[in-house]
């Protein structure tokens, strides 16, 4: 069964995070708050209340579901997944091409 | 290229410290959200699936050599050492800080750069033809009146808030390269029986959700009437376009729905109210402007070298370079350089803050100190001597950018899509990586010729996937990515949208589908010379849909 967490953007740098147990926000989705049945009402207007305060941009509820060995919040859409990972699916900048030159085919036919 | 006079440069000032005051008040709780984001639109930034994003406008693609080395230096110093350039000839960084952008923007008006009208309900930057005052078969140098547009639009207190974003595109020669036909206001400069510049005027082309291809509303407006007749289009527009839902606010919709021939005598009857006033162009500013953008002064023609031949024949892999990424130059002896952004696997249109750099030292040293950003999201040298080539390629080739590929089937264009963009629902990067290693034996894209790809990751169409030969367009269909392909598009002269050829693909299928498509193409082709897109037309749908989805 699926569960909730609290997504949003940091009002600063704009990098995602998730609402955490404590009412702060963090970065890193293991540590996101799982709502509890009955909960999400007030966690969505603790976390309206964050983005009236100017600290998190947006905030909106996801649905995850918890991995099944280590307990830690997968979102369930492809978007919050990207999201949560921090970064695109693909490499970028420098590790792009880094990643490029160690595929031997590809270093031929780059020319 | 043309240089800030004072005005331009107290306005962009002006314009950053207003903005550093608005991102201040931000920060320091000031301003909501929702107070605060037209703001930060009217200054090119967004919020994106991971971070802000910073977009930059390159007037009509052009760039110096110093302005790209400070695109590298603010790649490096507050973004993640790269950026990337899209399809209206932007750059868009992808992790700056807020807090940073005002230092950005002013470390940017220092080169005579900023973001101003990269967003919102305005007329946006104005962008032109690639090899604009290098091509052999131009008219005339598209980028002064481009010039003169963009002095025009900006900040016009009339149009700051139009019913939706307005594109103007204008291409100096028959050949469109700018995709004229698919934006809101297309300008295709010529030439009348008695040599004097004008116009012809094309009206609502555009993309997204409802595309359609431009009507050509006048073939020949006189040079100094540009201006007049624009402000014309824009407050038919403004008046009548529809502000009362998002997706019918594009001029294309006031055309499509009042029609071509109503539209163009509500223009005619305003313009002929203002075509003597204040706007008429005086022949005198046209020059001053046109002066800016004349040729460098040492470009002088030159004799064909001799050793280029030779220097062809004995590598295989700079012969194929400069068989493809050269385009023909109006003063004999040069070229203009296609420096690939689509290195085979790559993302189409990232570059890394060294290599931005690379483009710059080789544009400074063989380039006349001039660089251009493409729509197809590659960077060109418009002004290279053929006896420099050799060093210029190898320069690339050290730089990691002298993929032979340019209007190949590797060449696609790709939006950022799900990657990175909060209205995306697929991803594009990912499919345009696969299709370019798939098809990355050089000697098989030369069998294949030219093949536009171009992906988009919502409807939005930022990828241009209706004007593409193949266009792939992304959508989610019960939380799993889907691609729908089109077939046919063209954003030539010949502009053409691509019909859907079919139920979509899923990720897995996707690659394969398009290998489907260009070896049914290979069977079909009447000669090797005909064309992925010429043989389409010839046939239609029908061979194609049958190597996609079996006989009906
Ligand atoms: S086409 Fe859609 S997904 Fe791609 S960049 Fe534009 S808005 Fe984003």
């Amino acid at each position: 069964m699926s569960q909730k967490i609290i997504t949003a953007n940091n009002l600063g740098d704009g990098l995602v995070v998730f609402l955490d147990a404590s009412g702060g926000w963090t970065t890193e989705i293991a540590e996101s708050r799982i709502i509890g049945t009955g909960e999400l009402d007030e966690a969505l207007a603790y976390a309206k209340a964050q983005h009236d305060a100017q600290i998190v941009v947006e905030p909106y509820e996801i649905d995850v579901e918890l991995h099944p060995d280590a307990g830690i919040p997968v979102p369930l859409r492809l978007r919050e997944r990207i999201r949560a990972a921090k970064g695109p699916t693909v490499a970028y900048g420098e590790a792009e091409l880094a990643e490029r030159a160690a595929l031997p085919t590809a270093a031929s036919a780059s020319r | 290229m043309y240089r800030y006079d004072e005005f331009d440069h107290d306005f962009v000032q002006a314009r950053v410290a207003q903005f550093r005051d608005q991102v201040e008040r931000r920060v320091g709780g000031e301003l909501t959200e929702d107070q605060f984001k037209p703001l930060r639109l009217q200054n090119g930034v967004y919020l994106q699936l991971h971070a802000y994003m910073l977009r930059i406008a390159v007037p009509y693609g052009t760039l110096n050599g110093r302005q790209m080395r400070r695109l590298a230096d603010i790649a490096r110093r507050y973004d993640r050492g790269y950026g990337h350039f899209t399809t209206r000839q932007n750059l868009q960084f992808n992790w700056p800080k807020l807090s940073d952008i005002p230092d950005i923007l002013s470390e940017l008006a220092e080169v005579e750069m900023h973001a101003i009208q990269t967003s919102g309900n305005c007329i946006r930057n104005v962008t032109a033809d690639h090899f604009a005052g290098a091509a052999a078969d131009e008219v005339d140098d598209p980028r002064p009146y481009a010039e003169i547009l963009r002095q025009w639009s900006s900040l016009h207190p009339e149009f700051l808030f139009l019913p939706r974003k307005f594109k103007v595109a204008v291409t100096g020669a028959d050949r469109d390269r700018a995709a004229i036909q698919v934006h809101d206001i297309g300008l295709q400069l010529k030439r009348d029986a008695a040599g004097r510049i004008g116009f012809a005027v094309y009206v609502g082309g555009g993309q997204g959700r409802t595309p359609m291809v431009a009507k050509k509303i006048r073939d020949f407006l006189p040079e100094e009437d540009l201006l007049s007749y624009c402000e014309a289009i824009l407050r038919v527009y403004n008046l009548s376009g529809r502000r009362d839902n998002k997706y019918k606010a594009r001029i294309k919709i006031l055309v499509h729905e009042t029609g071509a021939e109503e539209i163009t005598r509500q223009v005619e009857e305003e313009w002929e109210r203002i075509k003597d006033g204040v706007l008429r162009l005086p022949a005198e500013e046209v020059e001053r402007i046109r002066a800016y953008f004349a040729l460098p002064a040492d470009l002088a023609p030159r004799a064909a070298d001799p050793s280029l031949a030779a220097s062809r024949a004995a590598d295989p892999d700079f012969d194929a370079f400069v068989a493809r990424n050269t385009h023909p130059h109006r003063v004999p002896g040069h070229v203009s350089v296609t420096v690939s952004l689509k290195a085979i696997g790559g993302t189409p249109g990232d570059a890394t803050a060294d290599q931005m750099d690379a483009v710059a030292a080789i544009a400074e040293r063989f380039g006349h100190d001039e660089i251009r950003v493409s729509h197809e999201q590659n960077l060109i040298l418009p002004h290279v001597a053929e006896t420099d080539l050799r060093a210029v390629y190898d320069g690339l080739v050290a730089a990691e950018l002298a993929t032979a590929n340019a209007g190949f089937i590797t060449d696609i264009i790709a939006c950022p899509g799900l990657d990175y963009c909060a209205l995306a629902n697929a991803r594009s990067i990912p499919v345009a990586q696969r299709i370019s290693q798939r098809f990355g034996d050089i000697a098989r894209q030369r069998e294949i010729g030219d093949l536009k790809i171009k992906i988009s990751g919502c409807i939005n169409a930022c990828g241009h996937h209706h004007v593409g030969h193949i266009g792939i367009l992304g959508v989610e269909k019960k939380g799993e990515e889907f691609y729908q392909i089109s077939l046919g598009g063209s954003g030539d002269e010949n502009a053409a949208i691509g019909e859907i050829i079919g139920r979509g693909f899923s990720t897995e299928e996707i690659v394969d589908a398009v290998e489907t498509l260009v070896d049914t193409y290979l069977a079909h082709r009447s000669r090797p010379e005909e064309s992925f897109l010429d043989t389409y037309r010839r046939l239609g749908q029908a061979p194609f849909k049958e190597a996609l989805y079996g006989a009906a």
